[in-house]
């Protein structure tokens, strides 16, 4: 087994960001039982800046490690630069991920952009209920 | 704190006795054993007390003991081996769905080859119901291979009542016994067994050793050919070190092992007692008593196995999970799938090999940890917050 980058065993052990949002202005839900990898991303949003983000995990230590890290990432950046945030990026952040375990970053991106296409279709609703 | 292994089935530290033993083999008894004068002679006499030390230890005779690199290297041995020399009489072989890679792996090349392999099921327990071995005969099987006791889940398989139904049908019987050699009692006639594999370092002798016992009479292609040695069955020079520090380790188990079963088993079923009254939503995985004396294997509902682990690594305790997240392949482990586990649990996995140096306060820590370990691990899941809602 390749063994984890400090910065990854540094998020592992003292994972930032734990929980969920009350209220939240987007949901990433992300993963299934059978890959073994659960993320659940929540993100608070004003004025096209997200002032807040939250995760809730079930998997490895890199799955545990890139939901923090990609929840530090996001928070303070507008929603266009959020967007623009990669796997990559969040495996860089770390230090480095084993080769085997990068589909953990990709699922950490894939939540990410799940909670932003939820934050777009309920601001769409909301503005086009405000305009009705 | 000092840090607490209990991976012993993944291997086991080599006892100083056995290092003692083997160091003269390096400096000092140095001849090849294939050599005529008194340096191979002498090393060839330390190869052959420790031949018969292991035959003597499992009822063979020493010219049915085979050494070689390894249960890995014995496994292929025997599944190669015994298709190449019987292909005449039939290309069926039997073994089970909980078999070690080593065997299925090459299970799985013969296939290609033309072969074809049945696959026995086991029950919950992970254990193989003698009778599906025999509906699975055919006059075309020649080999029939089960593991005596499952690395994973320590299920001890029948292997008497197997090897019995084989010996009736005229089949060779092969039993993997890696896990329970040195650690259970194994008479290869009580057993019916015609051929087995054993390792060096799961009875802490060294690595890179173990042997295949290979009954009078039966006959196999060699699996590696050159000098001869081994009265031709597998070539390559002696590794002396190796076979007398494998030796030394079935010596001491001889005298240990009986104590050692009733202490480990002991340890084992604390361990287990306290991590299900310790732990909600937690299940033993493998036979309550079938199992072998040093296994621990327990799924933990709503958490995964490699969090688990590295949680418990860096509270300084060692073990292992089935979970597909710590695995090469990032496959679940085949043998907790064989027992009809749900992929929630097969992730959820954890093992707890005991060993010769485990305490009783070595079970008290773990028993102190994981449960903590569990909770914060609980408190980020998003399986465990449905549940609690639910």
């Amino acid at each position: 087994m390749e063994a984890y980058s400090e910065k990854v065993m540094d998020h592992f052990r003292s994972p930032r960001n734990v929980g969920e949002i009350e209220n939240p202005d987007g949901v990433g839900k992300v993963g299934n039982p059978v890959c073994g990898d659960i993320m659940e991303l929540y993100i608070k949003v004003k004025d096209g800046v997200i002032t807040d983000a939250k995760f809730k995990t079930f998997g490895c230590g890199a799955a545990i490690a890139t939901s923090s890290m990609v929840t530090e990432l996001v928070k303070n950046k507008t929603v266009e630069e959020a967007l623009k945030i990669s796997n990559r990026a969040v495996a860089e952040a770390l230090g480095g991920l084993p080769p085997i375990k990068m589909h953990c970053s990709v699922l950490a991106e894939e939540a990410l952009k799940k909670a932003l296409d939820d934050y777009r279709r309920r601001s769409v609703k909301e503005s086009s209920e405000k305009a009705a | 704190m000092k840090n607490i292994y209990l991976d012993y089935a993944a291997t086991t530290p080599t006892d100083p006795r056995v290092v003692e033993a083997m160091l003269p083999c390096f400096t000092e008894v140095y001849g090849n054993p294939s050599s005529l004068h008194a340096f191979g002679q002498t090393a060839k006499h330390r190869v052959e007390e420790a031949r018969q030390t292991v035959a003597s230890f499992i009822g063979a005779t020493p010219e049915e003991i085979v050494f070689t690199s390894g249960g890995t290297e014995s496994n292929n041995a025997v599944i190669k081996g015994i298709a190449g020399a019987r292909r005449d009489k039939g290309n069926h072989i039997i073994t089970s769905r909980i078999e070690h890679h080593a065997i299925l792996e090459p299970c799985h090349f013969l296939e290609k080859q033309g072969f074809d392999v049945t696959y026995v099921p086991v029950d919950e327990y992970g254990l193989i119901d003698p009778t599906h071995v025999e509906k699975a005969i055919t006059d075309k099987t020649i080999l029939i291979s089960i593991m005596h006791a499952n690395n994973e889940i320590g299920a001890v398989q029948p292997i008497d009542e197997i090897g019995r139904i084989a010996r009736g049908k005229g089949v060779y019987f092969h039993t993997d016994a890696v896990q329970t050699f040195g650690h259970l009692p194994i008479n290869v006639n009580e057993l019916n067994v015609d051929l087995l594999s054993a390792s060096g370092h799961k009875l802490y002798g060294p690595k890179g050793v173990g042997i295949l016992y290979v009954r009078k009479g039966v006959r196999m292609l060699p699996f590696i050919q050159g000098g001869g040695q081994e009265k031709g069955r597998r070539a390559s020079t002696y590794n002396v070190p190796g076979i007398v520090g494998f030796g030394k380790a079935v010596e001491l188990a001889k005298v240990e092992m009986e104590n050692e079963m009733v202490h480990l088993a002991a340890l084992r079923d604390k361990l287990i007692k306290g991590i299900l009254a310790k732990i909600a939503h937690s299940q033993l995985n493998g036979h309550p008593v079938r199992r072998l004396p040093n296994n621990v294997n327990v799924s933990i509902a709503y958490v995964e196995g490699e969090s688990m682990l590295l949680n418990l690594d860096i509270a300084g305790i060692a073990c292992s999970t089935g979970s597909a997240c710590s695995s090469a392949s990032l496959e679940p482990s085949h043998v907790l799938a064989a027992i009809g586990l749900p992929h929630e649990l097969m992730h959820g996995s954890l093992r707890f090999t005991l060993g010769r140096p485990t305490s009783e306060e070595d079970i008290d820590r773990v028993l102190q940890v994981l449960p903590a370990i569990v909770e914060k691990l609980r408190s980020m899941s998003p399986l465990y917050k449905k549940e609690v809602k639910s």
